[in-house]
């Protein structure tokens, strides 16, 4: 298992002090100092623990159902005239790649004799994979919400409950994700001893993002060893992924960092328009700063308030980004593009009638730009497909026509 | 001499330190509200810069902040406000915020702005110690302003020490393990704050978070130089009708 390999000397990953260039750290209170420290302390050791990574590899491969396919699609592939491969994580257990990190927090969490969970979620997607994980282990698990996005997922509000997690709607700022953030936060400020936070992307302070991201690198990992078994060949041309917070893009892209001739093409949400004023885009609209403790690109008005963003799929509706993906931005070693609601619904009912796969709202983001890759007939795609649409069907319904008349 | 160290070298028993939020609960609030605090008995003020997402703030905070917010208040209108302020209040003042503004707003332009209206320190949550200490100690000795750090039960004995040392004007000690406006037990703390007493730290201590009336005051002011009241005046402010006379009431409670 390769989440414990030493990144040192890398320009990519984390260095020894948490920062990616001049973005990440640890921009915490005091009150949650311990906390943290605890995990900057233990987290490498854990995770290089031969126990450990036995008892994470035995759930990734019986529980969660990996290696996931790396599924050679060929009639997207003829249309794009390219070899495209969809790595497929919605075939997960609880449809996302979500699951593959809140495996590898249960686990720290119970190596460091934690009590209760707590998480923040904004479409529910890890949310679901958090309680689905607690349940296994028999955990108390608190999920935080924004009380806007509670009616507006109600699906996953009923199977996180089912799966025996409370549900607690946040209701202060603009009550969605950002909100939730801070709620789980605070949560962790007033519960510093029995309780553990699972942060749902790479972001937050130093260690999540690194964290997350090697919990998440089993998707690089594999997709380097079903391509070389298909192909003879382990590195692609192209990853793409969608990018929310960026856990999903940071795991396909993990063990290709270093290796520059991968493009890695990190696709964020556009909304209506990166400059309607209804975007997520953060590459394009950000500006370094602080959010949820991590420097990094964010929305923000001139004065320093975080703003609001716009997303159709609520997993990408985000005002940051991991401080991974702004380095990536700074640095240009990754090609920022980013769709919009239109386009990614297109791109989702596009993939649905060519392939027999309905994707999440959030992954549809990627596959919306295939077609600006400049693509030569012998280039080899990998799309992260991060998620299944079954969370996204009431979007999907309302949109049938639109997008079926012939 | 820094404010801060002047009220401390004539004081240091049952300082009063009261937090409100800037441009609250109306937008051109901050001066009355602050020339109230110092008419009726506060020793220091700490004001609130409002930000969007106050992560160590509890809501009755936060509610303040989204409101002062809404009223229009940043930065720059916060300075204006501040414009010739120490024509009226010698009271020392501590501006409470979050990074985020002031990175954007520019740390030294920040601070030089601070020094030259009359603010006397800062308390910045999520300014990591060692960042401080690295990139922005000089500038904050170079204008003159003092950093005030935070200890909470978790910290170690050890970190005090730390935080003690870089710590200027005092320390803010985080009264439980708990963002602003939580009631916690006081009593359960005692353990906590003989532990801090028996450091024999170089700068006073403040006690805060938690202390809403006068029994959790005379406890604070037990074990520590005084305590700092945030959540229980911004609740006595929401509904105000009369600035003056709901600072005079409030104040009374307490002493
Ligand atoms: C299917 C799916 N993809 C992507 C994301 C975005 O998260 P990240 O950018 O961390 O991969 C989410 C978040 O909810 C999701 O559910």
């Amino acid at each position: 298992m390769d989440i414990a390999v030493n990144t040192s000397g890398s320009r990519y990953h984390v260095d020894k002090n948490g920062y990616y260039g001049r973005f990440g750290g640890a921009y915490i209170p005091e009150m949650l100092y311990p906390n943290v420290e605890e995990l900057r302390q233990n987290y490498m050791q854990i995770l290089s623990d031969t126990g450990f990574q036995q008892q994470f590899a035995h759930l990734l491969s019986d529980y969660v159902g990996r290696p996931s396919p790396l599924y050679l699609a060929q009639r997207l592939s003829e249309k794009y005239q390219a070899n495209i491969y969809l790595k497929r994580e919605d075939l997960n257990h609880t449809g996302a790649h979500k699951i593959n990190n809140t495996i590898g927090q249960i686990l720290l969490a119970q190596r460091l004799g934690k009590k209760r969970i707590i998480a923040e979620t904004g479409a529910g997607q890890h949310g679901v994979a958090t309680a689905t994980v607690c349940a296994l282990m028999g955990m108390e698990c608190v999920v935080y919400m924004g009380s806007v996005d509670i009616e507006r997922q109600a699906p996953n509000v009923a199977r996180m409950k089912m799966l025996g997690a409370t549900v607690m709607p946040a209701t202060s700022g603009s009550r969605t994700l950002k909100d939730a953030t801070n709620e789980a936060i605070r949560d962790w400020i007033n519960n510093p001893v029995d309780t553990h936070y699972i942060i749902g992307s790479v972001v937050g302070p130093h260690p999540y993002p690194d964290m997350v991201a090697r919990f998440q690198s089993v998707i690089s990992e594999e997709i380097m060893r079903q391509l070389l078994e298909k192909t003879g060949r382990a590195y692609p041309d192209y990853v793409m992924a969608c990018v929310g917070g960026g856990s999903n893009a940071a795991g396909a892209f993990f063990h290709f960092l270093d290796h520059e001739k991968v493009q890695l093409i990190p696709v964020e949400a556009a909304g209506k328009g990166v400059n309607s004023g209804f975007s997520a885009a953060t590459s394009q609209l950000g500006r370094p700063g602080v959010i949820h403790a991590s420097k990094t690109l964010l929305m923000q008005t001139e004065d320093g308030q975080i703003v609001e963003p716009h997303s159709i799929s609520a997993g990408l509706d985000y005002p940051g980004v991991g401080p991974l993906h702004a380095h990536l931005f700074e640095t240009g070693r990754a090609r920022f593009l980013h769709a919009t609601d239109d386009e990614a619904l297109a791109a989702a009912f596009e993939l649905t009638r060519l392939e027999g796969i309905i994707p999440a709202l959030e992954s549809s983001h990627a596959l919306a730009r295939l077609g600006d890759l400049a693509l030569q007939p012998d280039d080899v795609v990998v799309v992260c497909l991060s998620g299944r649409g079954d969370k996204d069907m009431a979007t999907y319904i309302r949109h049938l026509e639109q997008f079926t008349k012939s | 001499m820094n404010r801060i160290d002047q009220l401390f070298a004539s004081k240091q028993e049952r300082i009063l330190n009261i937090y409100c939020t800037a441009g609250f609960p109306g937008p051109d609030d901050t001066l009355p509200v602050m020339t109230a605090l110092q008419a009726h008995g506060a020793d220091m003020i700490e004001l609130g810069m409002p930000f969007s997402d106050p992560l160590a703030d509890g809501p009755v905070i936060q509610d303040s902040s989204t409101r002062a917010l809404q009223n229009g208040m940043s930065l720059k209108k916060l300075f204006g406000q501040l414009e010739g302020f120490r024509d009226r209040i010698h009271l020392p003042v501590i501006l409470m915020g979050y990074l985020n503004p002031i990175l954007q707003f520019g740390v030294e332009a920040f601070l030089e702005k601070c020094a030259a209206v009359g603010v006397d320190g800062l308390i910045l949550p999520d300014l990591p110690m060692a960042e401080y200490e690295q990139e922005y100690k000089p500038l904050f000795e170079k204008y003159g302003l003092h950093l005030i750090l935070l200890v909470t039960p978790e910290t170690s004995d050890e970190r005090v020490r730390q935080i003690d040392a870089l710590s200027r004007g005092f320390v803010y000690a985080v009264s439980s393990s708990s963002t602003t406006g939580k009631d916690k037990d006081m009593s359960a703390q005692q353990a906590y704050f003989e532990r801090l007493k028996g450091l024999q730290l170089k700068n006073p201590v403040l006690i805060g978070f938690g202390i809403r009336d006068k029994r959790t005051f005379d406890t604070a002011c037990a074990y520590s130089n005084g305590a700092i009241i945030g959540t229980a005046f911004i609740r006595a402010m929401e509904h105000s009708k009369d600035i003056d006379a709901t600072v005079q009431q409030f104040i009374q409670t307490i002493r």
